[in-house]
């Protein structure tokens, strides 16, 4: 059994009260762990929490309770150099590729930066080992010459992964990377993103809203709702046996490309759940225990590796104890 | 419009760099010829004294441009440390030099002129340092605005990401970024202060004599206006001509930078 | 009812002239539900608002062709006539609702407005069919809601009040442009049954722009396939999903993610 190559523990973030809003818990208590090599999808809707959990992972979002461990060692406690020393072990590939490239900076001395701060490769092997970057995404070495406005969305977004491989990170977390592309776009750069995940043995967090592409790159699921996660197991078990109520309803609501699955699906009448019904934290929950009393986490595993909240359950609605 | 402002700003750093040399006479020069209309002898006329104005006006021009750009250049120094600090760091620092910037701002240029060269002595050094504080607080603002937005851009966040340390962060990352504002904001303070530099020349307080500079020139005129209505409408012309140079290359730089889209 | 022949649109852009709607031609029969699909630049939504006339925002557009709406030419109407047209007679429901609704009106106001301009009713006649509107579109305690600025509506609310908007004066087309492109899937799949049931209680045509292939599926009868500014591809929906003929849509279909399939190794 390895060591799991990130531990996420009771992760919480949560935003100070402003202009009369009260404080919100972006991030409440999130758990799970990223083996060597694997991916964990990370889904969920507008303010799930799912893009503050990727960014306080990253220590790029100041982290309110709980622990990141990062192989092996705790990221929460380290000081800002610490943190920035860490930071070659785990990178970031944004959402938006016409915003997270410095228009005015060389594609060539993008790709350096990283290399130049983590001083990985020594100064003459630079060019070189930009190239290689460069082929690693399947873009010609030669282009480093010019400025990101002359490339396609597609083109930057492979750009931007190569920035976040040139030090060699075991761990990247990837925020909606495709989101913004077009749909034959998006295909190629899930297989890039497959690929080198098996060739160089990388660890991805990958956040994203649509569950199909996340089927595709996913080893296992986290469904994040309110701020927790509701449902996480492996890819197969979650997507095809759901337990949690919020999860079912996010897989019965994605648009099937298949017209009379389609049609019968949107001619079925949708019922309008109400997650937060059953708020209240006192009593027993729809497993029939009291965590108030025993102080247990309101976590429950229902299969092997698969485990669901008794959280946001709808008033009425229990699990079908299989 | 960038090039019509080139051309202007051309004339005016000729003036700058070779004054004295394209004046044709030495602007101390006196002469019988007291208060002429222009002649072949003299292109703008004479001032009361007899020194020829057009010579008077290409080298004053030099003292009191090299006052402004000098004054505006250390303000836009003092202004791009502190704003783009100030503005990066955020919190206590932001709070803490925009109150103390503030403080400054509030004074009127002319009070604190007034008080540094009591103080101090009617220095030309101390004309421009006067200048140079009393800008700095809107320099500061200048640069301080476009850094607090663009510090939250993803390429910014990106490059944390990386590792790459704060203090590189603001100055490749952010600060190229706000330098377009910052040119067009930096031309219209030039504008500005060639006003205030010749205001305060005017009031008595910038290089003495015999240093010819326009604010002293329009001074000295003003008793003369219906006589030789030149000697004021010279410095006048001048002024504005310098001004409109900079508000000019300002619209021209901002057409041009596209200021405020990326 | 609506027939469009060599349309075509183009701009000029630093002297350059850029066709972005290349002639194409398409029908929309009474009642009936069309769909444009294609990727971004492929001039879907141009195609989209050529049919209300509107330019996109900040350029100018300069239309060819014909656009026939129950016999009328619509490119050759007046601007005026073509206002009459706009909202009564063919209704639009963009993308970001927030970009479209008033934000100093009340949600009430702009119904009401609608109501009375063409529909001539009083303002009295106007709130009364404003709160059966927005019950319509399934917005709670419509009375009340609709003295709500529209910031004070969540997302979907907002797409269901720019919805009410469109179907408020009984249009015979209803033109929407990734209506819920900006929207979560959860709130995606509740505005499309909408959709799909104000299109049958109003007997409405629908014209849907999307670049999404499982939001068409549901909605639309035949399908038109956009790429480069001109249709490469149409047909009957099913018989397009299953077997698409032109290689565009080919490679569009198989790169569409499915939610069935599993991680490859």
């Amino acid at each position: 059994m390895t060591t799991p190559l990130l531990q996420v523990r009771d992760l919480s973030v949560v935003f100070p009260p402003r202009r009369g809003r009260p404080p919100v818990k972006a991030v409440d208590r999130v758990s799970f762990d990223i083996e060597p090599g694997h991916t964990v999808g990370l889904v969920g809707e507008s303010g799930s929490g799912k893009t503050t959990t990727g960014r306080a992972i990253l220590q790029l979002q100041p982290i309110t309770g709980g622990s990141v461990s990062l192989l092996g060692r705790e990221l929460t406690g380290m000081s800002r150099s610490e943190v920035r020393a860490m930071r070659r072990h785990m990178q970031f590939v944004l959402q938006n590729p016409y915003s997270s490239l410095h228009p005015r900076m060389k594609v060539a001395d993008i790709l350096a930066e990283p290399l130049k701060v983590h001083r990985s490769v020594a100064k003459a092997e630079i060019p070189d080992r930009v190239a290689e970057l460069m082929r690693l995404v399947n873009m010609d070495p030669a282009v480093v010459k010019r400025y990101p406005h002359e490339f396609s969305g597609g083109q930057r977004q492979r750009i931007v992964i190569a920035r976040a491989l040139a030090v060699n990170p075991d761990f990247v977390v990837c925020d909606e990377p495709v989101s913004a592309l077009d749909v034959r776009t998006q295909a190629q750069i899930v297989e890039l993103l497959h690929d080198l995940q098996s060739k160089l043995k990388l660890s991805y967090l990958f956040i994203a809203h649509d569950l199909a592409i996340v089927r595709a790159v996913a080893h296992r699921v986290a469904v994040m709702y309110g701020g927790r996660i509701v449902e996480l197991g492996d890819a197969d078990d979650v997507y095809e046996n759901p337990v949690h109520p919020y999860t079912k309803n996010l897989l019965e609501a994605v648009p099937i490309p298949d017209p009379v699955r389609q049609r019968a699906k949107l001619a079925s009448a949708a019922p309008d759940p109400n997650f937060r019904g059953r708020d209240a934290e006192t009593g027993p929950c729809v497993f029939g225990e009291d965590h108030a009393h025993t102080g247990t986490p309101e976590w429950h595993e229902v299969g092997p590796g698969h485990g669901v909240s008794c959280r946001f359950w709808p008033p009425g609605v229990s699990p079908i104890r299989s | 419009m960038v090039f019509i402002g080139l051309a202007m700003l051309a004339v005016l750093l000729l003036i700058v760099v070779f004054g004295p040399s394209i004046a044709p006479y030495s602007p101390s020069k006196t002469s019988p010829n007291s208060l002429d209309g222009p002649s072949m002898m003299h292109w703008l006329g004479t001032d009361s004294i007899g020194r020829d104005l057009l010579s008077r006006l290409i080298v004053g021009g030099r003292g009191t441009l090299l006052i402004t750009f000098v004054a505006v250049a250390l303000a836009l120094a003092a202004g791009l440390v502190l704003g783009l600090t100030s503005g990066y760091m955020g919190g206590k620092v932001d709070l803490i030099v925009m109150r103390l910037l503030d403080v400054i701002f509030a004074f009127p240029v002319f009070l604190l002129a007034i008080a540094v060269v009591a103080a101090l002595g009617p220095t030309l050094r101390n004309l421009i340092l006067t200048i140079a504080i009393v800008y700095t607080p809107a320099m500061a603002r200048v640069v301080r605005g476009p850094v607090l937005s663009v510090k939250r851009w993803d390429h910014v966040e990106a490059a944390r990401s990386v590792g790459v340390g704060e203090f590189a962060i603001a100055i490749r990352h952010v600060l190229p970024m706000v330098i377009s504002p910052i040119l067009v904001q930096t031309s219209l303070i030039l504008a500005n202060t060639i006003f205030t530099v010749t205001a305060l020349s005017f009031l008595g307080l910038g290089p003495p004599p015999p240093d010819p500079n326009w604010g002293s020139m329009l001074a000295e005129a003003r008793q003369f206006m219906e006589l030789a209505p030149l000697t004021v409408i010279g410095p006048a012309v001048a002024i504005i001509f310098a001004s409109l140079t900079f508000i000019v290359l300002a619209n021209g730089l901002r057409e041009l930078l596209d200021v405020g889209s990326r | 009812m609506l027939e469009v022949r060599d349309l075509v649109a183009e701009f000029t852009r630093e002297g350059e002239i850029l066709r972005v709607v290349k002639s194409i031609g398409f029908d929309i029969a009474p009642g009936e539900a069309v769909g444009f699909v294609g990727e971004s630049g492929s001039g879907k939504s141009v195609t989209a608002r050529a049919v209300m006339r509107l330019a996109p925002e900040g350029s100018s557009i300069r239309w060819g062709g014909r656009i026939l709406f129950k016999g009328q030419d619509l490119l050759a109407l007046s601007e005026r006539e073509m206002t009459d047209v706009r909202g009564h007679r063919i209704a639009m429901v963009f993308q970001d609702p927030m970009a479209s609704l008033n934000p100093v009106m009340t949600v009430g106001q702009q119904i009401d407005d609608m109501l009375m301009r063409h529909m001539g009713m009083t303002r009295a006649q106007a709130r009364k069919r404003t709160v059966e509107l927005l019950g319509l579109v399934g917005i709670r305690d419509p009375e009340h809601r609709a003295d709500d600025y529209p910031h004070q509506f969540s997302g979907g609310m907002r797409q269901r009040v720019l919805i009410a908007i469109a179907v408020s004066c009984q249009p015979d087309l209803l033109i929407a442009d990734e209506p819920t492109t900006a929207l979560d899937v959860t709130v995606q799949a509740q505005i499309l049954r909408l959709l799909m049931r104000l299109r049958r209680e109003l007997g409405m045509a629908l014209m849907l722009i999307t670049h999404d292939f499982g939001v068409i599926a549901g909605m639309v009868e035949r399908v038109y396939v956009m790429n480069n500014g001109e249709i490469v591809e149409s047909g009957e929906i099913d018989a397009l999903f299953a077997a698409p003929k032109h290689p565009y849509t080919q490679a569009l279909l198989a790169a569409v993610p499915r939610i069935e399939t599993k991680r490859s190794a």
